[in-house]
């Protein structure tokens, strides 16, 4: 294509250049409200609704999307949650006030659900990201076949939960599976890994760490690879090694990022469900036959499908999703601060 | 160059948006489309009508040839299954499609423990059947689980689960017990607690790396299946914690799991499945649906080695029904497909393919399980033993709740004691907990 007809095409990238001063920001703030030369004219006025209302007709989809299958969801799930609601009656709805979260405050399953979900995501996220931080340092380097490296990195991430959990589950059964056989070599007796109470919540989180581990790496080491190589030179000529240069250099440098991946993290972290329902097995929602690997998610999934009380359902996950805010906001006090004190 | 990457960017975004509007109009299409699946069929009996039936598990009827020995029959009706593997994921999903009155296939099978809850609360979303068919075909407590108290039959029985006992004799006669199919089952006739009490004996003897039973749970479902009393009353309160079927089978599941003398797997799991390959129970308590899986588990090496024996008491573990939602677009062609499926011909055809049992007494004399499965079992005469238990089980009345009851008795309160060491006691209390929260009180 010719210049020319791009220029009929769009007439708005040269009528745009044409009253502001400053051909290089065309679209710049003062650019866009600036009606053109020969204002009052359809075209103008055509030309001034397009400036105005293309942005919001580009995002629109995102959001009627998102309206549809997230925020009108979000609205009538707390509209559920403050109705008795059974999945075998959904049309027949009574008001229950917030009767619904007072039993879920009195329940004792759901403070456990609630620890659980913070006991598992705490010692899947911090090996986690500990680990990633390392290897993506390690990948930094000038290595054979790096991009092989790379690759092997993420393919956890690429693989299906259910496959690596079925997999997961049948390295750690305890009769035959074959942690408990290596751990015999160094005496250790069978460990009952999905009914042991911190057994099975490290097995949990072993899968999670397995799974996003080379994940994070790659988003540090992406991070690390734009860290200007100057400032490790000065580092070196001020004679800092190896750790020192890691600590006092990539680390610092990689802080909105590690920032990032924290709070992805942990948003997984609270809603994580996939890995302990496939985990169980068979009635898998209820986590363990003490509840000792039941999430937040989990539980909210044996309420409203296993056992079919919408209601409390829908008042977990507003709860979930609270917890969520709470969070987030401390996310940000942090990251406030953090930026402050650099 | 400016011009030109705006220029990009514009179709970039434009390519996005046309993405996106596309997607949605598809997923609008895809809705308005559920209800009625063949948009061609249905109309003036031109072209081919579509139905489909919504199943889940393995219940055979493609595995048998009925799909298509139907519609050799009807050569305008073309039949599609939808199977979803596991009920609870399956029911869920077909309890918010009833309700909505659109997305449920033609035809749909409902598992016996939902079958209550879909009698009391389903029942207006159900074509009644009881109009369309010979009643008396059925096995009187299996028809009477699916009708309603004013009599309407939402639901066709297919088959029912009459209980065995499967044994492997070779480890048997290592442990020096008795092989005989009629001598053990002499021995343990009528109480659960003298089959119980045998695993004691075995394991006294036991061959290396084996256990008397795959686990407690499976135990309690076996006892429990018998009962004439399970989680309701026959008007409809929960008496759980006072049936007594719960109390007998609890105590003999506590026997079970704890005296050493079960696997402590947990049913269905991939573990269970090895378990069968690596032959390290002696015994499971089989309903008739279980023999094609222990074939199927076992393999090879289990040739011969399993026989089956009569259960202590007649018991009846799963079963199912087809019914045909309201909402179905083919309702006429609807019923004369679950119909003609749940027909004693066509039941004796699954007996045939994987020994699933008929609810209608009519097709037990003449069934024939296949050749190879009657080897597997070393000759066993599987249709006299599983035919003899069908005639025999009580009828039990049924509730909505009993799926989520069960289940916390045998993956909590069973579980704790039999894998976490605790006490009958205090597995008991963990199974009221749970239940009070499944109850909601």
């Amino acid at each position: 294509m010719t210049r020319s007809q791009e220029a009929l095409a769009h007439p708005a990238s040269s009528a745009e250049a044409a009253p502001g001063s400053q051909p290089g920001a065309a679209r710049g703030a003062h650019g866009r409200g600036t009606p053109p030369a020969g204002a009052g004219s359809w075209r103008s006025r055509l030309y001034r609704w397009d400036m105005k209302a293309s942005p919001y007709v580009f995002i629109a989809p995102f959001f009627v999307v998102f309206g549809a299958f997230s925020l009108v969801p979000l609205l009538y799930t707390a509209w559920y949650s403050l109705h008795s609601v059974q999945l075998s009656a959904l049309d027949h709805q009574t008001w229950a006030g917030l009767d619904n979260y007072k039993n879920l405050f009195s329940s004792e399953f759901f403070w456990n659900a609630l620890e659980n979900t913070f006991t598992i995501g705490v010692i899947s996220t911090v090996p986690q990201l500990v680990a990633a931080l390392w290897l993506a340092h390690l990948l930094n380097y000038r290595l054979r076949g790096s991009t092989v490296w790379r690759v092997v990195m993420l393919t956890p991430y690429a693989t299906s939960v259910a496959a690596a959990t079925l997999v997961f589950t049948l390295l750690y059964s305890w009769d035959g599976g074959m942690v408990n056989w290596l751990l015999h070599f160094v005496g250790v007796g069978p460990v009952n890994w999905r009914e042991s109470d911190w057994g099975s919540q490290f097995a949990v989180s072993s899968i999670v760490i397995w799974r996003w581990t080379g994940y994070n790496a790659l988003i540090y080491l992406a991070a690390m690879q734009a860290i200007p190589s100057d400032l490790y030179e000065s580092a070196a000529l001020d004679g800092a090694g190896r750790w020192q240069q890691f600590r006092h250099v990539t680390v610092p440098m990689l802080r909105p990022t590690i920032l990032f991946t924290v709070i992805v993290s942990t948003i997984g972290a609270t809603q994580l469900f996939g890995e302990p329902l496939l985990f169980g097995g068979v009635s898998g929602s209820k986590g363990g036959s003490e509840h000792q690997y039941q999430t937040l998610g989990l539980y909210m999934y044996d309420q409203g499908w296993i056992i079919g009380n919408l209601g409390k359902a829908s008042a977990i996950a507003w709860s979930m999703f609270l917890i969520l805010l709470v969070v987030a906001v401390v996310n940000m006090l942090l990251s406030r601060r953090l930026r402050k004190s650099q | 160059m400016r011009t030109s990457t705006r220029r990009s960017h514009r179709l970039v975004a434009f390519a996005a948006v046309a993405a996106l509007a596309t997607g949605l109009l598809a997923g609008c299409a895809n809705d308005s489309d559920g209800g009625s699946p063949d948009a061609s069929g249905g109309g003036g009996g031109k072209g081919k009508t579509t139905l489909t039936i919504g199943t889940f598990g393995v219940f055979g009827y493609k595995q048998a040839g009925l799909y298509d020995e139907y519609m050799k029959l009807h050569p305008d009706i073309s039949i599609k299954e939808n199977v979803t593997t596991r009920t609870d994921v399956y029911w869920p999903k077909v309890l918010t499609r009833l309700q909505a009155g659109a997305g449920t296939d033609d035809v749909q099978a409902i598992e016996v423990g939902n079958i209550t809850e879909a009698v009391e609360t389903q029942a207006a979303k159900f074509v009644d059947l009881g109009k369309e068919v010979d009643k008396s075909q059925w096995l009187d407590w299996k028809l009477a689980q699916a009708t309603t108290k004013d009599g309407k039959t939402i639901g066709l029985g297919t088959d029912i689960g009459p209980m065995a006992i499967c044994y492997r004799k070779d480890l048997f006669q290592k442990a020096g017990l008795e092989t005989d199919r009629t001598k053990l089952a002499a021995l343990w006739k009528g109480d659960w607690a003298k089959y119980v009490d045998l695993g004691k004996q075995y394991m006294k003897k036991a061959p290396k790396g084996t256990k008397f039973v795959d686990s407690a749970a499976s135990v309690y479902n076996a006892v429990l299946g018998g009962a004439s009393v399970r989680n309701y009353d026959k008007d409809g309160n929960v008496v759980w914690d006072k049936s007594e079927g719960v109390k007998k089978a609890w105590d003999v599941a506590m026997t079970a799991a704890t005296s050493n003398m079960s696997a402590k797997l947990k049913q269905f799991d991939p573990t269970w499945d090895q378990g069968f390959a690596n032959g390290t129970f002696a015994t499971v308590a089989c309903p008739a649906w279980m023999i094609g899986y222990i074939e199927q588990k076992s393999g090879d090496s289990g040739k011969g080695k399993w026989d089956v024996a009569a259960a202590p008491t007649a018991s009846n573990w799963g079963g199912s029904f087809l019914g045909v939602p309201t909402a179905s677009k083919h309702q006429k062609e609807a019923i004369a497909l679950a119909k003609w499926l749940t027909a004693p011909e066509q039941q004796a055809k699954v007996f045939a393919k994987q020994a699933s049992f008929p609810s209608t007494p009519s097709a037990y004399a003449n069934l024939t399980p296949q050749a190879d499965t009657t080897a597997y079992f070393s000759n066993a005469p599987l249709t006299q033993i599983f035919s003899d238990s069908a005639k025999t089980i009580p009828s039990q009345p049924l509730g909505p709740k009993d799926k989520p009851i069960d289940g916390a008795i045998t993956d909590i309160g069973i579980l704790q004691v039999e894998q976490k060491g605790k006490t009958p006691a205090q597995g008991w209390d963990a199974a009221t907990k749970e239940i009070k929260d499944v109850l909601g009180q």
